[in-house]
């Protein structure tokens, strides 16, 4: 029965000639430094959001230890945010036909009889299951979160960062037991450059088809697929012609606009239920609260402050961003000053007009609000605000997660958090 | 056989595989905590899904169009390679392509969703076209040539 080659515990039901320890081995070592990388950028984007600093800026109150590394997010250098978000989605996008060819590669160990030969094994395989399941739901929720497809069961910020921590466990402990092997079977494979070795292993089939491609062969169309993911989702990150390339990502191919105000937009005025009668310059004043009290601004008044401009990028978490562009408003440290912390600009509190979404507030840190580049901007690229880049006036910071540069800005409260 | 049995058996391997679980245990209490039905749902339905569906479907139509080509045997790569890229763009980038998220994708970032399915049937076309084109080469270089063998 267990040799019956039509049931897929047989190992003589698996014919395909490319399976064995060398290209398993090899995929997984890919695997591992790519999942490695994606981790680690993961975590430093959740700490790109200074969770640690206000319950706004917090999706994941309950992280406990998971938040042990957290650090005071710099403002330099200005691109750090781009930078790790782009290397993180793009990355987790190049992974995915590497991911694929990795589990078909061990896909025979599924079916395997008995289906445990001891504890320790079972445990394993449990372990394998959060491995497989938890890894796929990583990748599957990422790749439809940065399509806007909101259908898993939940808020994407604690399902991804609750799901990275119970994969990355399961991770930690497959690398470790499994590492020294695929080291040995790369070199020992290269060594002895031979395929006597892979006879002896389960992953090798019994009964070998006819080849049709050679594992080398294999690996090149794995990199192929690889590339084609990665060529038409990098140029997402960079503006003009380079966008272009990025055919299918979500923020590729053409600006939503022409113009100063023609780059990429993460949410609409339209999308976040901003009401244009709520952001003439009759009805809309700015309210700075500190230790002096309060003071209502109209954008004329603002206007006549002193204003600085500082070129800075707009980064989302979804792995997109534009190259710099050129901001000129009031600085927040100014603003501060207005209210009583001259010299010594502490935390603020911004909120918007916006009706929803999960970042309609946001906390900045004092070393936020101190950088001399933080503005919050009234012109971009040498042109008014448009509605969709947050008219009358939006929050821009060297190196902070898009949706902590509020837009539509209501209200800023000075002081520590 | 022996060096699975090597590996199970060692106690430093119960150690691991314990510390792993806390570590599952902490975070999985806090990813269940919402909706502990649908997210365990979503994790072990995705690996059966992979391991059940995606996986036995691709490799059936491979079959098939290793089968179906019969003794054209060197014609695989040309119809496995495109189609298999084709596949790969369609499953990652499906929201877009489907046109399932057109209203939200399209108030949310004033970007037109109407590119996207023309676009991949554009790069699918490029990579049959493409694919086909190295094969009438291939096949015209054999037939002038007649090289001894071909790899």
């Amino acid at each position: 029965m267990r040799d019956d080659p039509r049931l897929p515990s047989s190992p003589g039901f698996w014919r395909s000639p490319l399976r064995g320890p060398w290209f398993t081995s090899v995929l997984g070592l890919v695997l591992l430094v790519g999942i490695t990388v994606l981790f680690v950028t993961g975590l430093v984007s959740y700490a790109a959001y200074n969770p640690d600093l206000s319950p706004v800026n917090d999706k994941t109150p309950e992280k406990g230890i998971l938040g042990f590394y957290l650090f005071a997010w710099p403002t330099n250098p200005h691109w750090l945010y781009r930078l790790n978000q782009g290397v993180h989605v793009t990355l987790g996008v190049t992974l995915i036909p590497v991911l694929l060819a990795k589990l078909w590669s061990v896909i025979p160990r599924l079916f395997a009889l008995p289906p445990a030969r001891s504890l320790a094994h079972a445990l394993e395989r449990i372990s394998l299951l959060l491995l497989v399941g938890g890894g796929l739901f990583e990748f599957v929720t990422g790749v439809l979160n940065i399509q806007l497809d909101y259908v898993f069961p939940g808020s994407f910020y604690p399902l991804h960062f609750y799901g990275a921590w119970v994969f990355f466990a399961a991770f930690v402990a497959h690398a470790l037991l499994k590492t020294p092997v695929v080291l040995r079977n790369v070199r020992q494979l290269r060594e002895e450059r031979g395929e006597k070795r892979e006879e002896t292993n389960d992953l090798v089939t019994p009964r070998p088809a006819e080849p049709t491609v050679s594992r080398r062969g294999a690996l090149w169309f794995v990199g192929g697929g690889s590339l084609l993911l990665f060529a038409t989702t990098v140029g997402q990150n960079f503006d003009g012609p380079l966008r272009r390339t990025a055919l299918l990502a979500p923020h590729g191919g053409e600006d939503p606009g022409s113009g100063p105000n023609g780059f990429q937009i993460n949410k609409t005025a339209a999308y976040a239920g901003i009401d244009p009668a709520e952001t003439g310059e009759d009805a809309w004043r700015l309210v700075v609260t500190g230790r002096t009290g309060t003071v209502r601004l109209s954008r004329a008044r603002l206007a006549e402050l002193p204003l600085h401009s500082s070129a800075l990028p707009i980064a989302c978490v979804e792995g997109w961003s534009t190259s710099d562009q050129w901001w000129r408003g009031v600085r927040l440290r100014d603003l501060a000053a207005l209210v009583g912390y001259d010299g010594d600009p502490p935390d603020v509190f911004v909120e918007s007009l916006q009706r929803h979404g999960a970042f309609r507030s946001a906390a900045l840190s004092a070393d936020q609000v101190a950088d001399p580049r933080s503005l919050l901007a009234l012109y971009v690229n040498g042109e008014e605000l448009s509605p969709d880049h947050g008219h009358p006036a939006r929050v821009i910071v060297p190196a902070a997660p898009g949706v902590l540069n509020t837009k539509w800005v209501a209200r800023m409260t000075f002081g520590d958090l | 056989m022996r060096r699975p049995r090597i590996l199970v058996g060692s106690p430093l391997q119960l150690l691991l595989l314990a510390c792993s679980f806390a570590l599952t245990a902490y975070a999985g209490v806090r990813l269940l905590a919402d909706d502990w039905f649908g997210v365990a749902l979503w994790v072990v339905g995705a690996a059966l899904l992979h391991d059940l569906v995606l996986l036995p479907l691709y490799a059936a139509a491979d079959r098939a169009v290793v089968r179906g080509l019969g003794a054209r045997r060197e014609w695989v790569p040309y119809v496995r390679v495109p189609a298999a890229l084709s596949a790969l763009l369609l499953l990652v980038w499906f929201p877009l392509i489907s046109g399932a998220v057109e209203r939200r994708y399209r108030s949310a970032t004033g970007l037109s969703p109407d590119g996207f399915l023309a676009r991949w049937l554009l790069i699918s076309a490029v990579l049959f076209g493409g694919s086909a084109l190295l094969l009438v080469l291939r096949l015209r270089r054999a037939t002038k040539g007649r090289p001894p063998a071909v790899h």
